[in-house]
């Protein structure tokens, strides 16, 4: 079956990892005989309707977020009907924030998001940064990664988060939440290689994909040595070190 | 308050403590002095500074800095006394201690976190200043790339009279070129990448917004650039290399054209980073007035800095180590061992100390993929010894031949049983699993301690 991935503005939001998830999504699409064919939407390219089955959409500094912004924005329907189809969507870091309804800069400044998340984003005084581990109790999972925002996001009341917070500071440092998620699409800020050491999410986005495609498939568990050492670390440095307040 | 304690004093008082730091078996100890400094009298490095008759220097990047710097001084050497911080000590705490032992020298000349060079500008007042390149590099220490260029912009706005000698080939660093300064760059199209990096970050314009055209790229975002919107291009270059002939991991040349005139350099350093490394040191000492023979006879005197590429006898086999600390960087060690003849074993050391960067995402935005065809056998080693070895497993390396290892000692010495004798192991470490991995290979006997050298 061939999966067709959507990448949201690779040239501009691709910093760090980004196309290390992409690279996982590919390599265990194709152990369990299934193809990705990735498709790279940029600015001004318009979004293919009903034809694609996964979105992404990564991370960026603020000067590329910021390019990105407009333009995404002229994307907001064909996004948002796709997700309300069923289609699946990982948004990371800078990403995330530009799915929500807005965010406001430290300058006052109010970027416009294309409201695909019940969230809006402000702009903190302190960056968050260090290690993070989340309790996805829906999955009966746990999600290992790094953050590091100034934003500090802030869901409506009744969105579904992507996860607890165990260690680390999450959408805002005070709420003990992180991350959103809607339908099958998930928003988060935990950065870098998020699917290779958490590979039951990338996992999840792969079956959503499928079912999109009229494919209704339980993956497969593949043998993820590596990825369960690499989780057992990251979760154990966010124990001992993840940032608070 | 507290009198303040005579200057001399408070310098001898920390001098003894480096020294019992040392005896005690704690490490280098090559900036407890300057730490010690640091806090008894902040103003006390200023005035040390000031002391040194023929004033100081700065050097700063993202990428090369300390061999930059390296070989500046070995440029500078035959001419003046130089208090260099040679073992990477490049906060304001190392420059206080390098400062501190250098009681005869008459020029300083200072490697700067790319981070702390307001903060060390401010107090050493140099007359020069040469600013290479702004990578992405451990955001979780440093912030955005934006925040760094705006410290460097601050920091050059504050020393109006300083000689400045900047790449032009960094879009960023390029624009704080200004009227008596030096500009330097790359021209060779021969040697430029057929498309930009992954990790390339300048890729839109400073000033627009509107992505660069590039007539060459050369290192990451490095090279020749225009914006078709506004037209911001690369400013005109003062000092060039040309001709550039890199010779595997045994060497590179090229052709220096300055004002001064034309010389062909030779480097016993490979890659094309270091041929901007040397290009950066070329242009600083000219701008200092070292005579152009002079400047192509200390480039090639010179052979490593401290880790950055060492070659080390190891009984009957030889270590190389490239340190890798950033997308960029590791792109480049990568493109130079690959043109070298890719390796059949490396040891890759990840930590994820503070000074490594504690985010380890940075992996996954190197090029490692050309190392992967010849690759035999990786022994991943490190603190994140598993994060590594993902990285590799999902690039493409069959899972079969890697080892994970997460002892440096230990991975060390399995790296080695992979080797043949007569053979070389390649070792890529990070920065605190190169000094772990120095220490290791001298305790053994095989190399002099950075501190036993610099003493």
């Amino acid at each position: 079956m061939k999966i067709r991935v959507g990448h949201l503005y690779p040239d501009y939001l691709n910093i760090y990892a980004d196309r290390g998830n992409i690279a996982v999504l590919a390599a265990r699409a194709r152990a369990r005989g299934h193809e990705l064919d990735v498709l790279a939407i940029g600015m001004r390219d318009p979004v293919p309707i009903g034809t694609v089955d996964l979105f992404y959409v990564g991370g960026g500094q603020d000067r590329e977020q910021e390019l990105v912004a407009h333009d995404l924005v002229a994307k907001a329907e064909p996004l948002r009907e796709a997700v309300e189809r069923g289609a699946a969507f990982l948004a990371v870091c800078g990403g995330y924030q530009l799915l929500g309804r807005s965010y406001l800069d430290g300058a006052g400044n109010e970027l416009s998001g294309i409201g695909l998340l019940p969230l809006h984003t402000v702009a903190g005084d302190r960056r968050m940064i260090g290690d993070v581990l989340l309790d996805c109790d829906w999955a009966g999972e746990t999600l290992a990664g790094f953050e590091n925002h100034a934003g500090r996001t802030i869901l409506d009341a009744g969105a579904e988060p992507l996860g607890r917070v165990v260690a680390g500071f999450g959408n805002d440092g005070a709420s003990g939440y992180e991350g959103c998620r809607y339908r099958q699409a998930y928003g988060t800020y935990l950065h870098g290689p998020l699917l290779p050491r958490n590979p039951w999410l990338a996992d999840r986005l792969l079956e959503a994909a499928l079912a999109h495609a009229g494919v209704e498939e339980r993956l497969e568990p593949l043998a993820d040595e590596l990825e369960r050492e690499a989780h057992a670390v990251s979760a154990a440095r966010a124990r001992s070190r993840g940032g608070r307040y | 308050m507290r009198p303040p304690l005579p200057l001399a004093l408070e310098a001898a008082a920390v001098r003894a403590a480096g020294t019992l730091s040392r005896l005690a078996g704690r490490g280098g100890g090559t900036t407890l002095p300057g730490k010690l400094l640091w806090k008894l009298d902040p103003g006390a490095i200023d005035a040390l500074a000031r002391r040194l008759p023929q004033g100081s220097v700065a050097v700063s990047a993202t990428n090369g800095k300390t061999t930059t710097a390296a070989m500046a001084a070995e440029i500078l050497r035959p001419h003046v006394r130089v208090a260099h911080n040679d073992s990477g000590a490049n906060l304001v705490s190392g420059v206080a201690s390098t400062l501190l032992r250098a009681r005869d020298a008459e020029l300083g000349l200072f490697e700067v976190d790319e981070g702390a060079l307001p903060e060390v500008t401010r107090r050493l007042r140099p007359k020069a200043l040469l600013l290479g390149n702004l990578f992405r590099d451990q955001l979780d220490r440093y912030g955005e790339l934006e925040i760094v260029a705006a410290r460097w912009r601050a920091a050059v706005a504050d020393l109006p009279e300083a000689l400045l000698v900047v790449s032009g080939d960094d879009p960023q660093v390029g624009s704080l070129a200004r009227a008596g300064g030096c500009v330097f760059g790359l021209d060779d199209p021969r040697v430029a990448r057929p498309s930009l990096q992954h990790a390339a970050d300048s890729k839109y314009c400073i000033r627009c917004g509107t992505p660069y055209l590039y007539a060459a790229a050369y290192v990451g975002h490095l090279g020749d650039y225009r914006c078709p919107n506004c037209g911001h291009a690369r400013p005109m270059l003062d000092v060039v290399a040309r001709d550039v002939e890199l010779h595997g991991l045994d060497g590179a040349s090229f052709t220096l054209t300055a004002a001064e005139g034309e010389t062909r350099v030779a480097l016993a350093l490979p890659g094309l980073y270091n041929v901007y490394n040397a290009l950066g040191a070329a242009s600083l000492a000219l701008a200092l007035g070292v005579p152009l023979e002079d400047v192509r006879d200390g480039l090639g005197r010179f052979s490593a800095a401290f880790g950055r590429f060492e070659r080390i006898t190891v009984g009957d086999r030889r270590l190389l180590m490239l340190l890798i600390k950033n997308p960029a960087g590791a792109n480049e060690a990568t493109r130079t061992l690959v043109e070298g003849g890719a390796p059949a074993v490396a040891v890759i050391a990840l930590n994820d100390a503070i000074a490594d960067g504690r985010d380890v995402s940075w992996i996954w935005d190197v090029d490692f993929e050309p190392l992967l065809a010849g690759l035999d056998r990786l022994v991943a080693t490190g603190t994140r010894a598993a994060e590594l070895a993902l990285r590799f497993a999902y690039g493409g390396l069959d899972r079969g031949r890697i080892e994970i290892v997460p002892s440096l000692e230990a991975a060390l010495d399995r790296g080695l049983e992979l080797t043949p004798p007569g053979g070389e192991l390649t070792l890529l470490p990070t920065y605190t699993a190169m000094l772990a991995l120095r220490r290791i290979v001298a305790g053994r006997g095989y190399v002099t301690n950075y501190w036993e050298r610099a003493a």
